[in-house]
């Protein structure tokens, strides 16, 4: 696929990574979440954090925003330490949904995504026209419009997720962060959205990365796979990473990688649970 | 036209006693913090934790009383401090119904204790400081008490103007806040200190039992009326300023009508008004339901 | 001989009309706390003052006033909300907080229309035992003697839906109707307890004698049956004390109640840390 883009950023000292992690480690308290950690993350590229539950790949995108700190090694982003960067991130954090009763319009919420940390009220009346029409312009992009104006509480999860992405988007970031963005949409809406952030990936040149529990919606649109488990990662292409060698390695037990038969990935054997990443949301 | 003259009419009257005069200044001041306050309560759900709040000032008041300090200590000191300390013990623990309706009896229970103690210390008082307490004295202010009341809700509402958008998007996007640089739990704690204030201004207006009703009803009546987030802070305040405006003048019209009556009655007429507007224009177009596969809403158990 | 305070005609009055509302606030209560339905309990007693005063002024007796008002807005609750356990929404929220201020408004304008004191006011929000009639006694125990044979009937079907309704209406447990019935009868048990502990002190009686029983015990019958006496004998303590001191009634109770329920709470913290005691009927957290 974009098999030599990977290989120059997999094994890179190059200063146009936009994430770089030599050694990293996180502890919480007297547990040791995972170490020795070494990833490179090249512009443009799409990767995804994948794992069990429980292994820390939200953690791991924590760390990218400087929200978490490390218990060794170092971590760079957008060539700047962790946390540094910030106005050039887009974060999309996992969400239960908006509460149906709130009544705070889409475009709102996109909104705060430009200014929401800055004090008192939008006063500005120049300012107003061009606030208006950046997020007019990312609404767009995600495909909104038509419903960006109703109670983002009424939408359904798949609107929502759009209008989420967008204010995500509205600063334009160079680095777009995703955790578990299609956890709760069903296979229609998941494919919608991973479409989306492809298009956002290839067509703005933003350089992607996200957590998911089931890799199968992305597969095809992996430039790079980390594998998060059993306190360890394992970085590389997808049909090297997500191989039954390299996860039984990863996972010190004898795990299984099975293909189905419509070529989707099926884990089986992990030692928490058997990892089903086909039919989890179907019916 | 005639109507709008027959109510002008009553003007001279009103703002010729001093009593009222005082009234309103205090009142308007009082309103406004509280609307505006109670914009982001409503949208935060914190509902409950105004109750909660409530329950302390008419505990903390009379507990002053009954101990013969001012008042003013033991509302002001109580509700602030509850606040706060709900702020920092939040979210590390979330506490559910049974809990926190068994503290809010307790509290009442011990409040009234409070009160009979304080009625039957001061054998020369009538009570009303207690009734004050629980249901409001705004006719009884005087001007520098009113001058301080409407100091006040400006300071509560300029904490509210200043603090809004951050707090906006800490309230409904916390996770992407935080990463933004926004002190979600600093603004958190913050917030919930204006609401302990607020708490205690408005029982001087309106008595702690029902103060509740002017920081919910006027914000939930902008809640329906509009989804623009800063119209809708702009108009709860207004709907709450207006509330009390209408009961203090219904109050005078009909002295035998308690004026806090009257403004909590406006003030949750407005919201059955506003309701009914926006059920009776949502009819009309076609509802899009969760179609798809969509996330729970989130669901909230009393979470303060 | 010396003169106790059985020796007053009023004070048994008071007795057994605290004992009468204990009985059935523990019974009802027990599966109100159950179905999470407390502050719907809280609600509809606030509701019940404005009809408690109102009755006043036109010069009926104020228990009219508690039992019309508590069982109407008992009703219109069980008709306009959603299922049992569903999560309580900003909205609902504030059209909780509306009606209790209204009610309490209501109240006091009508206290005031009948220019009644600061005593006749704290009465009516934080009970009293003075002044309780034969006639009173038995009103009260004909309503709790019919709610109690109601919620008997219903009791199992009753507990099925709310532990787990979707299996229960799968079974054909008709849910919304017991749903609407059982506020109802919570409307009735508001009005008794209201007439004891004061319109906002029900939670004296209807929630913490049961929160407690729950603590201690996850066994329904045994469960019931412990809330009723903790019931009972908190309201004869709080009266007691009521009696020897100018305090209100509702104050005691509470306090008493409150201080049982810690009680149980702490110690089954304790027991649970060192692994010993029953398992508890829901693991409330804080």
């Amino acid at each position: 696929m974009n098999q030599t883009r990977l290989d120059a950023g997999f094994d890179a000292s190059t200063s146009a990574e936009v994430i770089r992690t030599r050694g990293a480690s996180v502890r919480f308290g007297e547990r040791l979440l995972w170490s020795g950690v070494d990833l490179a993350i090249g512009p443009g590229t799409f990767s995804a954090i994948l794992g069990p539950n429980g292994a820390g790949k939200s953690t791991l995108l924590k760390v990218f925003l400087g929200l978490q700190p490390l218990a060794s090694g170092t971590v760079n982003v957008l060539g700047a330490p962790a946390g540094a960067a910030r106005r050039r991130i887009g974060y999309v954090p996992q969400r239960g949904g908006y509460d149906r009763t709130i009544r705070i319009r889409g475009i709102d919420v996109v909104r705060l995504g430009l200014d929401g940390s800055r004090w008192g009220v939008p006063l500005s009346a120049l300012r107003a026209r061009r606030t208006r029409e950046a997020v007019a312009e990312v609404v767009d992009l995600v495909g909104a419009t038509p419903y960006a104006d109703r109670p983002i509480g009424e939408l359904s999860g798949g609107e929502q997720q759009r209008l989420v992405v967008a204010q995500a988007l509205v600063r334009r970031p160079e680095l777009l962060l995703l955790d578990e963005p299609l956890d709760s949409l069903d296979l229609a809406n998941q494919a919608a959205v991973a479409a989306l952030v492809q298009r956002i990936c290839r067509e703005r040149g933003v350089t992607v990365v996200m957590v998911a529990h089931d890799v199968n919606p992305i597969l095809p649109f992996l430039d790079q796979v980390v594998y998060v488990a059993g306190g360890k990662a394992v970085v590389g292409a997808p049909n090297h990473v997500i191989t039954t060698a390299t996860l039984s390695a990863l996972y010190g037990a004898r795990v299984e990688v099975l293909r189905a038969s419509d070529g989707r990935l099926v884990v089986v054997g992990t030692p928490e649970a058997p990892a089903l990443h086909a039919d989890r949301h179907a019916g | 036209m005639t109507a709008t003259l027959a109510i002008l009419a009553w003007v001279p009257p009103i703002v010729g006693h001093p009593f009222m005069r005082n009234a309103f200044l205090a009142g308007t001041g009082i309103a406004a913090g509280c609307g505006a306050v109670g914009y982001f309560v409503v949208l935060r759900s914190q509902v409950f934790t105004g109750d909660a709040l409530s329950h302390v000032a008419f505990t903390g008041a009379l507990a002053a009383l009954a101990a013969g300090v001012d008042l003013w200590f033991g509302l002001f000191g109580a509700t602030i401090a509850v606040a706060v300390g709900m702020g920092l013990l939040g979210r590390s623990g979330r506490a559910d119904d049974v809990v926190i309706g068994s503290v809010f009896a307790w509290m009442l229970g011990l409040g009234v204790l409070f009160l009979s103690i304080y009625t039957s210390n001061s054998s020369g008082a009538n009570g009303t400081a207690g009734v004050s307490v629980l249901f409001g004295s705004i006719l009884g202010l005087s001007a520098g008490a009113a001058a301080a009341a409407a100091l006040i809700g400006g300071m509560i509402l300029a904490g509210v103007f200043l603090i809004a958008r951050p707090l906006l998007f800490a309230s409904l996007d916390e996770a992407v806040a935080a990463a933004r640089g926004v002190p979600v739990r600093a603004l958190g704690i913050g917030f919930l200190a204006l609401v302990g204030l607020t708490a205690a201004e408005t029982t001087q207006a309106v008595g702690a039992l029902l103060l509740l009703g002017l920081l919910a009803a006027p914000a939930a009546a902008a809640h329906q009326l509009t989804t623009r987030p800063f119209r809708g802070l702009a108009l709860a305040t207004t709907l709450a300023i207006g509330a009390m405006w209408v009961g203090l003048a219904a109050s005078y019209v009909f002295p035998s009508v308690p004026p806090s009556f009257a403004i909590i009655a406006t003030a949750v007429a407005s919201y059955a008004g506003a309701s009914a507007l926006h059920h009776a224009s949502s009819r009309g177009s076609i509802t899009r339901g969760h179609r798809d596969g969509t996330a729970a809403p989130r669901s909230e158990a009393i979470d303060v | 001989m010396t003169v106790t305070l059985f020796d007053y005609p009023f004070m048994i009055n008071a007795l057994r009309a605290g004992t009468i509302v204990a009985v059935v606030s523990g019974a009802m209560g027990w599966f109100m706390v159950l179905r999470r339905q407390t502050f719907a309990g809280h609600t509809l007693s606030l509701v019940g003052f404005p009809g408690a005063a109102g009755a006043i002024l036109i010069g009926l007796s104020p228990a009219f006033g508690y039992f019309g008002f508590c069982v109407a807005a008992g009703v219109i609750i069980a008709m306009a909300s959603p299922p049992v356990g569903s999560a309580l929404y900003s909205e609902e929220s504030a059209v909780i907080g509306s009606v209790q201020a209204f009610s309490l408004a209501c109240g006091f304008l009508f206290v005031n229309l009948y220019h009644g004191n600061l005593n006749g006011l704290t009465n009516l929000l934080f009970g009293s035992f003075l002044g309780i009639t034969n006639g009173q006694v038995l009103s009260l125990l004909a309503v709790a003697v019919a709610a109690l044979v109601a919620l008997g009937l219903i009791a199992r079907p009753l507990l099925f839906a709310s532990v787990d309704p979707e299996v229960a209406a799968a079974t054909g447990v008709p849910v919304r109707s017991l749903a609407v019935a059982f506020l109802l009868l919570l409307g009735i048990a508001a009005a008794e307890a209201s007439q004891i502990t004061g319109s906002l002190l029900v939670f004296a009686l209807l929630v913490l004698p049961p929160a407690t029983a729950q603590v201690i015990t996850a066994r329904p019958l045994l469960g019931i049956c412990l809330s009723v006496v903790l019931g009972v004998a908190v309201t004869w303590a709080g009266l007691a004390m009521a009696y020897y001191t100018p305090y209100p009634t509702g104050a005691f109770i509470t306090t008493l109640s409150f201080a049982g329920y810690v009680a149980a709470r702490g110690i089954r913290t304790l027991s649970a840390r060192t692994g010993t005691g029953p398992a508890p009927m829901r693991e409330a957290l804080t």
